[in-house]
């Protein structure tokens, strides 16, 4: 490294930045839980007991009475004796002092092990970490009672030990977290910067990444802190723990001895162990959301524009195939709900293509997954009318779109190699709309599904229906995300950015093809899209959006020619500033080629 | 994948390797006068060094565990200190009780897991609701005392099922599987939780994807892209939190024997270490993490048939 260079300005509290604010709303967060906070309350009341046990305690937790074997509940026993005669509170109020000490010592040593470990591995990699994820896979694949065991018949029934032996056990939870968190936070730039500013590796692990890891940490460690008393209990239970002391699990021991006599025993220890235990889970889950989940909104879209009424971009006088009116989309959160899309109504005639124009967030996709009943369920959608070859398909719950979906109405994506199912072959899943659809065999199916590759332009094939889709390109994985939309031969085809994705040789090709397809088929299509020049090559008509509403529609001669709306004016001159003229905008507009 | 199979394999030979030398090392290091115990109080100096002799005690350390080793190496894990029964012997009939109880409760565990973890991803609310309590329940509980509770209503109030005792498979295998359903039960409770929220997390990342919205829109079923295509990308975590939950269940089943009474690995290792008896307690050693080993390999394989990236590298 080259060390001793110009220190970069990096302010050095960089990462107390980033992570200040966030944890100053999550404490606040953790108290509006109500299970956080009846957690916590359970807790104070543990800790304080197991502090306090000699002055809340009405008696010896180890005073055995024969003459008093087994009372019931009484003024004298508030909750009886076991079956040596010795007062179940009082040992259950001693007990909560031997689970604390148990569950904070096996999540200490595990912190201390495991946290250092896993800095050093995440920071520096190389061996120390092979070696360090050897050991751990290793110890995971311990089973920890024979450890413990173990560890009991070599050095005796020595609670803090053996529980720290435990805590060896339980490290590599904290060792994955930490050295997970430090491999990212060297990746961000603030720690390059600051070793090129000269900082020691401990100071950069110190100062940098020790905050980035503290809130998983402390997560993990709440659970643990559970996982340790369980343990604890169980090995009291089974006869290894000191005699002694009053321990939760020796009390269960000791009602399992007495379960003809007096059941009722096995409650008091049990219910303390499982709130106790429950209490830390909870509080760890809950400090995870408090901590961790910070996302908002689900969606990219901006808010719509409520001033603004939207035009409609419905076709004129020839056949309408499809025809949504009045569509709003609305997203509930925090505070209040986002509309996204309001009051849009739009159509298109067979054999059209309609473009739908607007930066990203203007709610564009929005749109084009509402027509097709893609939206998430968290979305609330509705319009006054949604029409498809003329017919009524309104019903609410979305149905009656369902029915469509594949068979009348398909789907091209962005993305085209995260559309694709990782887990299984091309040939599967080009075969399974077909052959629900079209009821077509297994073997006519595959049959079609050559063909239809053939005809999207993929030279073999054979070797791409038996390919996962890792094995084949983004451009060649379009053009089968394609060969399957138009598979079931769907009336209306519903692109949405088709080519942003792909490489630019490959974009053109795509369209062209996108083109060919829908002249072939007749179908209409709904194009989304940012990018004018492709409006210009392939489109018909255009409708443009901002902010969830239709601002402009019309043909694309008309549009280009006399946009109205400055936004539209806007975005036609960011189109074409600064970039070459394109060839096919200066050709005849939908002209062949 | 062969190649990482092989590496995993000798991975997992080292490991046993480096466990039982660590154990052998702990145990004879730490034991005491075991022969002493052996004998009986009642012995004289001289028994005691004959007994110490007989089971090589006298030696040093290295050639102890040298010898024991090279034995072991031939399936000769020599004989319990206390009962002079082969070892061997002893780890293959318990073996089967043990693995029952891990084995059927994983499965069980799983089942229920997989089933109440898909339905609380797709339904969310009550069900989602009811998974949440559940999960806190199962881990907080301690599988022991739910046992206890279990024996105390089914058994001793009801009836209904045998408390303790172990019936072989091959004997009766209605009788059998009544005398594991509780100590299953008890085992497969708290781990059925775990595991139903790793296949619910799981499932709705899965459900998340965009690819599948490209399957809703080729308008496939709800049915078929939840269980065929959502599960299929969920199996791989969901695998890993069923192995792991297997070790647990193996681990777990200490204790859960000595409540049911059932002559299992979990009771013998108890005895074993309580004693200080070093041939039963390798033996039982070498044998679960043997058992871990090949159940992580078997994971391993099942991982790259779910995985085609990893299958066809």
């Amino acid at each position: 490294m080259t060390a001793g260079l110009d220190p970069v300005a990096v302010p050095p509290d960089a990462t107390a930045a980033a992570v200040g604010p966030r944890r100053r709303g999550g404490v606040g967060r953790l108290l509006r839980n109500p299970l956080a906070v009846g957690a916590l309350l359970v807790l104070a009341v543990v800790v304080l007991t197991a502090l306090f046990a000699p002055l809340l305690a009405p008696g010896s937790p180890t005073h055995a009475d024969l003459r008093a074997v087994l009372a019931p509940p009484g003024p004298e026993h508030l909750l009886g004796t076991d079956g040596l005669g010795r007062d179940v509170l009082s040992r259950l109020l001693y007990g909560a002092r031997t689970s604390l000490v148990a569950g904070v010592t096996a999540v200490v040593v595990a912190v201390l092990v495991g946290v250092p470990a896993g800095l050093f591995a995440g920071y520096h990699l190389g061996w120390f970490d092979t070696v360090g994820n050897w050991i751990v896979n290793a110890i995971i694949a311990l089973p920890g009672i024979v450890v413990l065991l173990v560890v009991i018949s070599a050095v005796g029934a020595n609670m803090v030990f053996v529980m720290a032996v435990f805590g060896v056990l339980i490290s590599p939870g904290f060792f994955r977290i930490t050295r997970a968190a430090t491999i990212r936070a060297r990746a961000e730039l603030y720690v390059d910067a600051a070793r090129v500013s000269g900082l020691s590796d401990a100071r950069i692990m110190l100062r940098h990444v020790l905050p980035v890891v503290r809130a998983p940490i402390i997560i993990q460690a709440s659970m643990m802190v559970g996982v340790g008393i369980s343990v604890q209990s169980g090995l009291a239970f089974l006869g290894l723990g000191s005699a002694r002391e009053a321990s939760w699990g020796a009390m269960i021991n000791d009602a399992f001895a007495n379960i003809y006599g007096a059941p009722g025993l096995i409650f008091p220890p049990g219910l303390a162990i499982g709130l106790t235990v429950a209490s830390f889970a909870v509080l760890g889950s809950a400090l995870r959301d408090a901590l961790e989940d910070d996302t908002g909104g689900s969606t990219s879209a901006a808010p719509a524009d409520a001033h603004e009424p939207s035009v409609e971009a419905t076709p004129q006088g020839s056949e309408t195939v499809l025809e949504i009116r009045d569509l709003s989309v609305r997203y509930p959160g925090a505070g209040g709900s986002r509309t996204v899309v309001s009051g849009v109504t739009l159509g298109v005639s067979r054999g059209e293509v309609l473009g739908l124009v607007g930066e990203s967030g203007s709610g564009k996709t929005q749109t084009a997954f509402a027509m097709l009943g893609l939206l998430p369920p968290e979305a609330e959608v509705s319009w006054s009318s949604l029409a498809f070859g003329g017919e009524d398909v309104r019903a609410g719950d979305g149905s009656a779109l369902a029915a469509l979906r594949g068979r009348r109405m398909a789907y091209i994506p962005q993305e085209p190699m995260s559309n694709l199912d990782p887990s299984f072959r091309i040939g599967t899943q080009m075969a399974e709309p077909m052959r629900r659809h079209l009821d077509v065999s297994r073997a006519e199916a595959r049959r079609r599904a050559t063909t239809l590759l053939e005809r999207v332009g993929i030279r073999d094939p054979e070797r791409v229906l038996a390919a996962y889709p890792h094995q084949i390109s983004g451009g060649m994985a379009q053009r089968v995300l394609i060969a399957i939309a138009i598979s079931c031969n769907p009336d209306v085809l519903v692109a949405d950015e088709p080519t942003t994705a792909l490489d630019v040789t490959v974009q053109a090709e795509v369209l062209d093809l996108l083109r060919d397809l829908q002249r072939e088929r007749q179908m209409a299509v709904i194009l989304v899209t940012h990018d004018f020049g492709v409006v210009a090559d392939v489109c018909d008509r255009v409708a443009v959006m901002r902010h969830g509403v239709l601002v402009e529609a019309g043909t694309v001669t008309e549009l280009f020619g006399r946009p109205q709306h400055p936004y539209t004016r806007m975005l036609l001159a960011s189109t074409l500033e600064g970039k070459e003229p394109r060839q096919r905008l200066l050709e005849p507009l939908g002209g062949a080629r | 994948m062969l190649g990482f199979l092989a590496k995993r394999l000798a991975s997992g030979v080292v490991l046993v390797f480096a466990v039982s030398a660590a154990a052998f090392m702990l145990i004879s290091i730490a034991g005491g006068d075991i022969a002493r115990t052996i004998v009986g109080d009642a012995a004289t100096q001289q028994q005691v060094d004959q007994k110490a002799a007989e089971l090589g005690l006298d030696q040093p350390l290295l050639e102890q565990y040298w010898s024991w080793l090279g034995a072991a190496l031939r399936g000769d894990f020599g004989t319990s200190w206390f009962t002079n029964l082969p070892v061997t012997e002893l780890l293959l009939t318990k073996m089967p009780i043990t693995l029952s109880l891990a084995l059927v409760g994983t499965v069980v565990s799983a089942a229920l897991g997989v089933a109440l973890g898909t339905i609380a991803a797709v339904r969310r609310g009550i069900v989602d609701r009811l998974l949440q309590v559940l999960v806190i329940a199962g881990f907080a509980l301690p599988g022991f005392w739910l046992a206890l509770v279990l024996v105390s209503a089914f058994a001793v109030q009801w009836g209904l099922l045998p408390a303790t005792g172990y019936v072989p498979f091959g004997f009766s295998p209605a009788e059998w599987a009544r005398s594991i359903t509780l100590p299953v039960a008890a085992l497969a409770i708290g781990v059925t939780g775990a595991t139903a929220q790793q296949v619910r997390s799981g499932l709705i990342d899965v459900l998340r994807q965009d690819y599948i919205r490209s399957l809703r829109g080729r308008g496939l079923s709800n049915a078929n892209i939840v269980l065929r295509h959502g599960l299929r990308n969920a199996a791989p975590s969901a695998l890993t939190v069923i192995s792991l939950q297997f070790i647990n269940l193996l681990g777990g089943a200490v204790i859960i024997e000595r409540i049911f009474a059932l002559p299992g690995l979990g009771a013998m290792t108890l005895d074993a270490t309580t004693q200080g008896d070093v041939p039963q307690i390798m033996g039982v050693v070498v044998l679960t993490v043997g058992i871990v080993v090949t159940v992580n390999l078997v994971i391993d394989v099942a991982y790259g048939w779910l995985n085609p990236k990893v299958r066809i590298r």
